[in-house]
């Protein structure tokens, strides 16, 4: 069977504890919570840490917080299952409560945990391979290999951004917690994701994922959908986040629409959300929005099924996502 | 059809079977369910070493230089094995040894192996292997059943039928062409079905033994450890007496554990080199690579049909995509064209068959093993003509089903028939009646049919043995032991044993011992593939049981000095039928019979029927019984996204007699859902455009169903027992699979009036098919055209009613002289 390669496991207890530790660690040592990303990730050899730093020690990365105003922190260790399951969560962004149960299996969402999800690696067929494998095909840009089997002529790295929990997160206008070596910052989390398939993340290599901050639940909807072969396991190979922001009548005041594995990071489509602002999520402005944001979703042959039927399934899964916020409360 | 002479139809099943028929536990599901199984990878030897084996980057090369001096010299390692070291080809069937342990002079596909090593633990013989540096000189490879066929690159093998063509099969049974001329309709089709592979939950395993005193003991998670046998006496050039293989329970099969490996016999040799025992546990990536799955197959189908939906005639051709090797390829391309006969009457027949060689993991046996495709291609064939007939499709088929106790075209004898009882019986449950053709859009009814072999008629080699023995001992204690051959891969083998030995016995089967799949311990049993077990060893332990059985009713009625027929044994006592008060313990009885007649031990053993068939390629297709199912399968398609959900499945499967009815049902269900995935998502599919590599070998992107595609099962057990069967049993481990993708397909059109015509049915197909129909075009997706392929003169075998006699009409041709048309 395919084994881990050998690391250096440490465990530190305190946040600080484990920025000190990661800054004396040789380059490439990991954080690691849940687990379910980067252990198979090593065991296909595509990360190689020598230093693996494990998170799960320090409580109060797990917390999950409610604010005066209702808004919900949520720590980035807490596992899946703990999000979807905390009754803050299931009270005020149902959406995001749901979505946690779309990833993976009951058993990963056990182990795995949000901040993981945030931060999960970009993935490709190519790449998504073991070691053997990959040799096979000469490797990959990504990783060991010169070039991007995706599009052989493209200079840059095509993986896909394959985190349900980041659509969803991006329409909803959270922001996220970095801790490193030079201070704290906090930005909203759209900022932490680059369109590259290798630097993903505009996160630095030592900074640590500690928070995720939900705004504040009043005035507004969301929503997901997801599109895959099958009811588990699989990631998504379209994902379809929704927002809106609805006045006493019912009229859209502001709106966003993401698209997750359509590029190597979430994509943002305005002029679909900007088709919704002034409706009151009417039919007519939802197929138009679904027909804008088909138009801006360029899927690249690098998940599951065909890049043609992935294009084709944008329309219907924006519209599915809007008439969810439509009959939403 | 044509009447034969059969034996009487009498009811061997009566009110006095007492575990046949009886929903028992299994023997092993103790140790199953409270993880006390062994399974190979379980086991450990004091020194043991750990084997990896390096394979092929590259499809088709030749191996320019290989050197192992690095990972010799690497620590920990303990040996190195190359090609050279095996030189001996081996392959499952006589007529295909084309395969070698490690490949000597060049690599057919990527995956094949060229090195292995022998270290201390897993992670130093992976480490040694990055060590080994093969130098290739690459090759043209050959993608698929086009490429191969046209004729352009160089040659995978140096056999065949014709350039990179395995085997080439060309049969007629009548005027084909008569028939077609007198139909009312002539229905012709081209289907296709993608290759899959059997995805078991457990990891192919072996752990060779060799000891100083030159034996050899092997144990590995296959299902065939008596092939196995025989090709490590092959390739190792050792006496079979002093080989022993044991085959382990198997972590599922479903016929991807049926051939030799290559890895078990390089860690035989492994062993045999170091004197340490070795073991290996592929990993998921190899499980795909060892392959052995459902070959790919293109299908053209015309059919000629009078008014009333009989056939009139029918022109059957397959396209196989072999892979790499060998394997069963043979049998799979016979099998494509075998079982078109035995369901609906087919007054005249021709088939023709090709299978081709490519760069890809090798084809062989799955589950219903080559005969899926061509009923996949003819069930959907019939839906289609029934259309245009007007007819309902299942009364269709009710009005012309093959009789009972009748010899098809091509000479297959058909005994117990029971198929008209399950089309009515799903037709009944289903509501099809009311509601096909009537459901909302998006929603839809399919029917298909199926039928199998419960076993094959001739053994892999030729031979003249029996196919299955039992060995049965009896102790002075009551304890009875069972020996079989027969291996354990999931289907409850080991508890039809006890089962069938228990009621004539008269004991409690969980107190049997069995005694399975060790070529040392055991008499041969040919192994767990084509649905053979519970027909064939449990007649060969029927007869063993009913020996035993003889020698203690001699030694009570002598004791109570009555007439043998009035001594009985049931729930473990032995006892007068006249005079209920006169009893015995069944150990007592054994002490008994032991002092009479000494150590107690009998043999039963069992050998099919001779097939009536007497033509080249007769040996394909003859069964002991035929199996017989019939679905309707309920659908939900999504008409914006093309996707397609199963939402319930109506099977009845006519078993002859179920040994045990639970167990036979859990095989329904697990047939039904292995065809499930194979209708809608399941692929063995390469990057051509990446040096022919698989696309997906994993768990997670090779996509099978989990539980939220499941649909509903109603599973209906029809019960017409077999005389050929032990207790009228019939098979059912894969017979269930085959109607279910044609009734998903069918279903599919039934609810939005598009054809696809390929497995699996793929979003994207069923949104192509409905884009061509809101264009007004034809509403279809599938292949568009058959490869050109000039077909040598089929065999003529005249069917029996019009005289035949079994055999070709010219004995002395040989098929051949096909070939490629450039």
């Amino acid at each position: 069977m395919m084994r881990l390669p050998k690391f250096r496991f440490q465990v530190p207890a305190t946040v600080d504890d484990a920025i000190a530790q990661k800054r004396e660690a040789p380059p490439g040592a990991a954080y690691v919570a849940g687990g379910t990303d980067l252990y198979p990730n090593m065991k296909r050899r595509h990360q190689e840490p020598s230093v693996v730093i494990a998170l799960h020690a320090i409580d109060e990365l797990r917390r999950i917080v409610t604010g005066a105003d209702g808004a919900v922190s949520i720590g980035a260790t807490a596992t899946l299952t703990e999000v979807a399951t905390h009754p803050d969560v299931r009270v005020a962004y149902p959406a995001l409560a749901e979505t946690m149960h779309l990833i993976s299996t009951p058993i990963l969402q056990n182990m795995g945990t949000i901040g993981g999800n945030v931060l999960l690696d970009t993935r490709c067929n190519y790449y998504d391979q073991n070691y053997e494998w990959r040799k096979s095909i000469d490797f990959c840009m990504k990783k060991d290999g010169e070039v991007c089997w995706v599009a052989p002529q493209s200079p840059r790295c095509w993986a896909v951004q394959s985190a349900d929990s980041v659509p969803l997160l991006v329409a909803m206008g959270a922001t996220v917690d970095l801790v490193g070596p030079d201070g704290d910052r906090s930005i909203p989390i759209e900022g932490l994701y680059r369109d590259d398939g290798i630097l993903y993340l505009s996160k630095q290599q030592d900074e640590l994922l500690t928070r995720i901050h939900l705004p504040s639940p009043n005035g507004w909807r969301s929503s997901y959908r997801k599109v895959r072969r099958r009811g588990a396991f699989d990631f998504p190979v379209l994902g379809v986040g929704a927002w809106a922001e609805l006045d006493a009548d019912g009229v859209v005041q502001g709106a966003r629409i993401v698209l997750g594995g359509v590029a190597s990071s979430p994509v943002v489509v305005e002029t679909a959300a900007q088709a919704l602002v002034g409706s009151s999520l009417s039919a007519e402005a939802i197929d138009e929005a679904a027909e804008l944001a088909w138009k801006t979703g360029r899927p690249l042959d690098n998940t599951d099924f065909t890049l043609y039927w992935r294009k084709e399934m944008i329309r219907p899964t924006v519209r599915r996502a809007l008439e969810d916020l439509a009959s939403h409360r | 059809m044509a009447p034969v002479e059969s034996p009487p139809r009498k009811a061997q099943t009566d009110d006095r079977l007492r575990v046949v028929g009886t929903s028992l536990p299994k023997v092993d599901a103790v140790a199953k369910v409270t993880g006390r199984t062994k399974f190979a990878d379980d086991l450990f030897l004091p020194r043991m070493l750990h084997c990896r084996m390096l394979r092929s980057t590259t499809p088709h090369a030749e191996i320019v230089s290989i050197d192992t001096q690095r990972a010799e010299e690497h620590p920990g390692v303990v040996a190195v094995l190359v090609g050279r070291d095996l030189p001996t080809p081996y392959g499952i069937l006589p007529v295909s040894q084309d395969e070698h342990a490690l490949c000597i002079d060049k690599v057919r596909f990527i995956g094949d192996p060229v090195a292995a090593v022998a270290a201390i633990d897993e992670a130093t013989a992976f480490e040694a292997c990055e060590l080994i540096e093969v130098e290739y000189a690459p090759l043209d490879s050959v993608a698929d059943i086009e490429d191969a066929l046209d004729g352009d690159d160089p040659a995978i093998h140096a056999y065949g039928d014709a350039h990179n063509v395995h085997k080439v099969v060309a049969l007629e049974f009548g005027d084909v062409e008569a028939g077609l001329a007198d139909a009312h309709l002539v229905q012709e089709d081209l289907l296709f079905y993608e290759g899959n592979t059997h995805l078991p939950m457990e990891q192919h395993a072996a752990l060779g033994d060799y000891r100083p005193d030159d034996r050899l003991t092997l144990w590995s998670s296959s299902q065939t450890p008596h092939y196995v046998h025989r090709a490590l006496a092959t390739v190792l050039e050792m006496a079979p007496s002093r080989i022993r293989v044991i085959a382990t329970p198997n972590g599922g099969g479903f016929g991807g554990k049926s051939d030799p490996f290559n890895h078990e016999i390089v860690v035989a040799e492994l062993s045999r080199r170091t004197g340490r025992p070795v073991k290996i546990c592929l990993n998921r990536e190899e499980v795909f690579y060892c392959h052995r799955g459902r070959h790919p197959t293109l299908m053209w189908i015309k059919t000629g049909f009078k008014q009333d939906g009989s056939i009139t005639g029918m022109h059957f051709r397959s396209f196989l995509d072999g892979g790499a090797y060998g394997s069963y390829g043979v049998a799979s391309t016979y099998y494509t064209g075998a079982l078109q006969t035995v369901t609906y009457p087919v007054a005249a027949y021709k088939f023709e068959g090709l299978r081709v060689f490519t760069n890809k993991p090798p084809c062989g046996p799955k589950r219903g093993h080559g005969t899926p495709q061509p009923r996949f291609a003819l069930e959907v064939h019939i839906d289609k003509a029934a259309e245009k007939l007007g007819l309902d499709p299942a009364r269709m088929r009710l009005d012309h089903l093959v009789e009972p106790d009748s010899v098809t075209a091509n000479y297959l004898k058909i005994g117990s028939m029971g198929l008209g009882a399950c089309i009515e019986k799903v037709v009944a449950e289903s509501g099809w009646n009311d509601r096909y053709g009537k459901l909302p859009e998006g929603k839809g009814l399919g029917l298909a049919c199926g039928s199998y072999i419960s076993g094959a008629g001739l053994p892999i080699y030729w031979n003249n043995m029996p196919h299955s023995g039992v060995q049965l001992k009896l102790d002075r204690g009551g304890g009875v032991t069972v020996f079989c051959g027969s291996t354990e891969i999931g289907q409850g083998s080991d508890s039809v044993l006890a089962y069938v030995v228990a009621e004539v016995l008269g004991i409690n089967p969980f107190e049997i011992d069995i005694i399975t799949a060790d070529t040392s311990l055991t008499p041969v049993d040919l192994g767990s593939y084509s649905s053979r077990v519970t027909l064939m060893t449990g007649n060969a332990a029927l007869q063993a049981a009913e020996r035993a059985r003889e020698l203690l009713v001699r030694s009570v009625a002598e004791k109570w000095d009555v007439p043998g027929v009035r001594v009985a044994m049931a729930d473990r006592q032995v006892f007068d039928v006249q005079d209920p008060e006169c009893t015995m313990t069944f150990a007592e009885a054994v002490v008994l019979a032991e002092s009479k007649f000494g150590t107690i031990g009998t043999v039963g053993s069992y050998t099919p029927p001779r097939s009536p068939g007497r033509y080249r390629g007769a040996g394909v297709g003859p069964s002991p019984a035929y199996s017989y199912s019939a679905t309707v399968a309920e659908v939900s398609v999504d008409v914006d996204t093309g996707e397609t959900h199963v939402d319930d499945v109506w099977i009845a499967h006519d078993i002859g007699q179920a040994i045990n009815p639970v167990v036979a049902i859990g095989q329904v269900e697990g047939s039904v859902y292995m065809g499930l995935g194979e209708a809608l998502m399941e692929e063995m599919t390469y990057r051509g455009n990446r040096n022919i590599v698989h696309h997906h070998p994993s768990m997670l992107e090779y996509k099978s169903p989990t539980t939220h595609e499941m649909c509903r099962v109603h599973t209906y057990l029809i019960e017409d027992p077999d005389p050929n069967g032990p207790f009228g049993a019939k098979e059912v481990g894969q017979g269930p699979l085959l109607p279910i993708p044609p009734a998903i397909v069918n279903g599919v059109y039934d609810a939005v009036g598009a054809r696809v015509d390929e497995v699996p049915v793929t979003p994207q197909k069923v949104l192509a098919a409905l884009k061509r129909k809101a264009k007004q075009e034809e509403p279809r997706e599938g292949p568009k055209k058959a490869p050109q392929f000039v077909w040598p003169e089929a065999i003529q075998v005249p069917p029996p009613w019009a005289g035949g006699d079994g055999r070709a009409r010219d004995e002395r041709r040989e098929i051949g002289g096909g070939g490629v048309r450039k």
